[in-house]
């Protein structure tokens, strides 16, 4: 019942998660937060199962950070993308395969370009211009099919992105407690304040 | 096999060879991306395309590109296309208990400007072919179309447009694949890649049914 989003604009990439946390018909938690900075430049939104995904998170931070200390480089988006992908799915095949579905937001400052990956629970990864995981699929990607374009601004993304919120709170069973919004651009990672 | 859904085929022309393959990356009937890439060059004059799993396509293609690296520094050379058939059937065998579920289609021109093509079943079983290979979602398709126009020593630009048809009349009729596709065709020249506008809808009825 969880809700990722990523939308990709001009020089940034906008997310949104969900803040629910539950367990079968349950709601623990009204402020869970979704998504971790794996380093100054990449974002990682994560659902699934409620053990693995914080696990696989921490673990693939800690190992993106040491990359960075070792060789005072940060690895880029794409390259963070291969790296969990690739552990992911060498996980898949072993005896506990984490069950996490991801989306990676990131800039490049290199190419000085956004970047969006979509990686489900397989291990399959794709980079797209606009992404959603879950349930949110069948409500969110053809409002983003209709009304994303390339190269839009903050302001227009963030209009796109309350559309397929609005679209959630319209069409969809359950009731989120809230959103958390999140921009990543040439400056990092930054909370955005956002009406929803 | 039918999670993501593809559409793959390769064929032989005069001193030629094709390989194409849809773009359409799905979970069941929801589609996901639409450049998803499933053709891979593993040398200047040899390509893999790889239908099935998405996650084992991916896994694949980083696996050979690895392994085809270390042929290179160990021979001082690019691997034939025939060779490379059995190093993809030895590797697919290797899981024969655990297989990666792939459908893979080789095309290449050997040393000799002799075209080659073949396909395998997700063990390693190579299917060697003097026409045309299909596999994926839409294969069962692929084999009508390709029956009905493939015909023997096809120059590069007849054959190009040969596949290009056999392989959209067949994923429109497929609703896990599509949603664009990519064309190359090897000659001993070179490579050219072109990619194909095609129908961008969920497919099943052809538009002469919807009334347009």
């Amino acid at each position: 019942m969880e809700f990722l989003i990523g939308i990709t604009g001009k020089d940034f990439v906008l997310t949104i998660t969900d803040t629910t946390q539950a367990r079968g018909i349950t709601v623990m938690k009204h402020d869970e937060i979704k998504s971790m900075s794996l380093n100054p430049h990449s974002l990682m939104l994560y659902s699934g199962e409620s053990g693995d995904t914080v696990n696989f998170a921490e673990f693939i931070k800690r190992n993106v950070r040491l990359y960075g200390i070792r060789n005072n480089v940060e690895l880029s988006p794409s390259a963070v993308a291969s790296f969990v992908r690739g552990e992911l799915a060498q996980a898949l095949r072993s005896r506990h395969p984490y069950q996490v579905n991801m989306l990676l937001a990131g800039f490049d400052p290199v190419k000085d370009e956004p970047s969006l990956h979509w990686i489900d629970y397989l291990a399959a990864s794709v980079s797209v211009p606009y992404a959603s995981q879950g349930y949110g699929q069948y409500f969110t990607l053809s409002v983003l099919d209709r009304h994303h374009r390339p190269g839009m601004n903050v302001e227009e993304v963030k209009a796109v992105a309350k559309l397929c919120v609005d679209e959630m709170k319209r069409r969809f069973l359950v009731n989120f407690a809230g959103f958390t919004c999140h921009i990543v651009d040439k400056a990092g990672i930054r909370e955005e304040k956002i009406d929803l | 096999m039918e999670y993501n859904g593809a559409a793959v085929v390769a064929m032989v022309g005069k001193n030629c060879v094709a390989i194409a393959a849809d773009k359409r990356l799905g979970q069941q009937f929801t589609t996901v991306a639409t450049d998803f890439k499933k053709i891979y060059s593993l040398t200047p004059r040899t390509y893999i395309g790889l239908g099935g799993l998405a996650t084992d396509v991916n896994t694949l293609a980083d696996l050979f590109r690895v392994k085809l690296n270390l042929y290179k520094l160990r021979e001082g050379r690019e691997i034939e296309p025939e060779t490379f058939a059995h190093l993809l059937s030895s590797t697919l065998y290797e899981k024969r208990f655990g297989p990666y579920f792939v459908d893979p289609v080789v095309a290449g021109i050997n040393k000799d400007g002799k075209p080659f093509i073949c396909s395998t079943d997700l063990i390693g079983c190579i299917n060697y072919a003097k026409d045309f290979v299909v596999s994926g979602t839409a294969s069962s398709k692929l084999f009508g179309t390709c029956e009905s126009l493939w015909e023997p020593d096809l120059g590069p630009e007849d054959l190009f447009e040969t596949i290009s048809q056999s392989l959209m009349n067949a994923f429109d009729r497929d609703a896990y694949s599509g949603w664009g596709a990519v064309v190359h065709v090897i000659t001993p020249e070179g490579v050219t890649t072109r990619t194909l506008k095609t129908r961008m809808t969920w497919s099943g009825a052809s538009p002469m049914y919807l009334g347009f």
